[in-house]
């Protein structure tokens, strides 16, 4: 995780929220430093966490958390981390078909796959076992990302009811939290992307959006981060909050600054 | 005492070993960290497959593109594991090269090698390669370039010339144990060197029969039976460390053209709203999953100019590695600008992977132009002429 960052969002490990729906976003810019942060986050929340990882594999991950103060494969030889492989898991179904249902089975399917078999994945990893002792304190769903199902062939709609199923067990059944990762198209009309995207965003409590620099690439600096802060269920509290920082990403750690005060111009 | 002593003769012997290895091996900047491979089949103890070196960051295995200046703008080289998407020109002169360069350099290092198409039958691409250059012509032919600037620094010139005194690279067994090589477009590869190398072909009007039993997965046929083809050739071969009997740890080179090319059976180039929008890239997804578990590099040429939607040009670049996108400047207004008169087109870097990594290598270069020379194909930073 980022010190740093968790500055930003005045959160500690120890102190950690429960029942949020995290959206993470990117646009025009990589934004898989912030599936880095809230991984380590939570594993040394001492959370018990479900890892959906679509995107790269497990030693990426693992690599990566080396460096930020956490052991992956630790943690999952422990029980405290659940991590399902996209990329090994699709190769497996593919070429070699099973019999008992898959998370990932839409792969298989000709028409547009829906996700249940994904969810009862999570449900099964997550569920609180009840062995006397609180051995974990929250259960917390980390996918990375969402916008890959839909080059996978699933609907927007079905991705979102699949968050919908997560965030009731996950979050109000179980008391814990939710982070998924989605991709912005921007200009490219991707109207799939957008519904997802629109959607997820009125679902969320906590908006991170790591957005690339409408003047292009910089070397000290990588790009933009806006917080938003929502209330999604109450409408009479006071307006959202948001804050603007720019970040420049480092081999072990990220540094925050305000816009233009990066450290290479001041 | 006496086991200390077998203990000690053991390791100097072994050590002997990676001695000797290292002498043929021409990258003696290897790192002995534990991690030193990119594939996931935990081969640290790969590093001396010829062709490969591990990257300077962080010990990732890279293989040449056969273009070093293209391996330079891309951190090293191409990882093992990954993808290499380039986006095709508008009339497909260009991008052949660099899909011959990666093929040649491939058979030059003594990798396997899997060539897949639907234009042109795989012996005929390999017949055509671009020849290898012995160290001497290559050096006539930056003498005659006056007035060119290549992206590697001068200090580099001379640490190339150095490789000169390796055996040159004529005819005979294929083992360079140089990592990236030049060839002269204009001679054609020695037959020896395919006939020695191995490789695979797939021409798709061969295995599409008319009978196929495909059970329906939303894959166009054309796709199916090229992932079908590529697992079986990686299980077979033991790229991906499953095969017991296969013990030689060698690299895959897999080479995909026009993907997504109405050829392949694929409408994704035809019209804007096409019934298998998700075959491509889910054809994509799975190869990356046997990228990623297997020794093996890709590059696919991909006629993206010709995709209607533009969503699915961004979530094709989003599923794929590193992404070199290349216009040229035929037909367009650029030809007749004085400032790419030099030029032949422009390159762009459009993404590059972090792998094991928070940050990348990214060069500070983005104004990058090829040129295409009698024999070479070389990329330069664009010269602002007139300041």
């Amino acid at each position: 995780m980022f010190p740093e960052l968790n500055n930003l969002l005045n959160t500690t490990p120890e102190g950690a929220e429960q029942e949020k729906l995290t959206l993470l976003c990117d646009a025009k810019t990589d934004g898989s430093f912030l599936v880095h942060h809230f991984l380590s986050f939570y594993l040394k929340a001492n959370c018990k966490v479900c890892f959906v990882a679509l995107v790269q594999s497990f030693s990426h991950y693992n690599m990566v958390g080396q460096k930020l103060g956490v052991s992956l494969t630790t943690a999952r030889e422990r029980g405290q981390l659940v991590v399902l492989e996209g990329l090994k898991s699709a190769v497996d179904i593919f070429f070699r078909p099973q019999e008992e249902p898959h998370p990932l089975q839409f792969l298989r399917e000709a028409n547009a796959g829906d996700l249940q078999p994904l969810y009862a994945f999570v449900r099964d990893a997550l569920e609180p076992v009840d062995c006397g002792e609180a051995a974990w304190r929250c259960p917390v769903l980390l996918v990375d990302d969402l916008s890959v199902l839909l080059s996978l062939g699933v609907g927007p709609v079905a991705v979102l009811d699949f968050v919908h199923y997560c965030r009731a067990t996950v979050c109000r059944e179980w008391k814990g939290n939710v982070v998924a990762l989605v991709h912005d198209s921007g200009d490219a009309e991707d109207e799939e992307s957008d519904v997802l995207l629109n959607g997820l965003s009125h679902q969320s409590h906590l908006i991170l959006r790591a957005e690339g620099l409408a003047t292009g690439f910089c070397k000290d600096v990588h790009g933009q981060l806006r917080i938003l802060w929502r209330r999604p269920l109450q409408p009479t509290t006071p307006r959202d909050r948001s804050l603007t920082y720019q970040y420049k990403i480092q081999d072990k750690s990220v540094s925050f600054f305000a816009k233009g005060m990066s450290p290479a111009v001041l | 005492m006496a086991a200390a002593g077998t203990c000690g003769t053991g390791t100097r012997s072994t050590g002997s070993m990676v001695a000797a290895a290292s002498t043929n091996n021409v990258t003696s900047f290897q790192r002995r960290g534990p991690r030193a491979s990119g594939a996931d089949s935990g081969c640290s103890r790969l590093v001396s497959i010829a062709g490969t070196r591990p990257s300077v960051r962080n010990g990732q295995l890279l293989v040449s593109t056969g273009l070093p200046a293209l391996d330079q703008l891309l951190g090293g080289g191409l990882a093992v594991g990954t993808v290499l998407l380039i986006e095709e020109d508008k009339y497909n002169i260009y991008s052949p090269l660099l899909f011959k360069y990666f093929l040649a350099e491939g058979i030059v290092s003594g990798h396997a090698v899997l060539v897949a198409s639907a234009k042109e039958d795989p012996a005929d691409i390999l017949q055509k390669l671009p020849a290898p250059l012995i160290d001497d012509s290559y050096k006539k032919e930056c003498d005659e370039d006056v007035c060119s600037h290549k992206m590697e620094p001068d200090i580099k010139m001379k640490i190339a010339w150095r490789y000169q005194l390796l055996p040159k690279m004529e005819a005979g067994p294929v083992s360079s144990s140089r990592f990236g090589h030049y060839y002269d477009i204009s001679k054609r590869i020695p037959q020896e060197l395919i006939e020695t190398s191995k490789w695979h072909g797939f021409f798709l009007p061969e295995k599409i029969s008319s009978a196929f039993n495909v059970e329906s997965c939303s894959l166009t046929p054309g796709y199916m039976k090229l992932l079908q083809f590529i697992q079986n050739i990686i299980y077979k071969e033991g790229f991906d460390g499953s095969n017991p009997q296969k013990k030689q740890k060698n690299i895959l080179r897999i080479g995909i053209q026009n993907l997504g090319s109405p050829l392949w059976g694929d409408d994704i180039c035809c019209t804007e709203n096409c019934d298998t929008s998700h075959s491509l890239t889910k054809f994509l997804y799975i190869l990356r999953g046997l990228l990623r578990t297997s020794l093996s590099a890709c590059i696919i040429t991909m006629p993206t100019h010709l995709i209607q939607n533009k969503a699915v040009i961004a979530r094709v670049t989003n599923l794929s590695d590193t992404v070199v996108g290349l216009e040229s400047f035929i037909g367009s207004e650029k030809e007749t600008n004085p400032l790419y008169k030099d030029y032949h087109g422009l390159i762009h870097i459009r993404q590059i992977p972090r792998l094991n990594n928070l940050i990348y290598d990214i060069s500070d270069v983005k104004d990058l132009a090829f040129k295409l020379k009698k024999k070479l194909f070389t990329i330069e930073c664009k010269q602002v002429h007139g300041l």
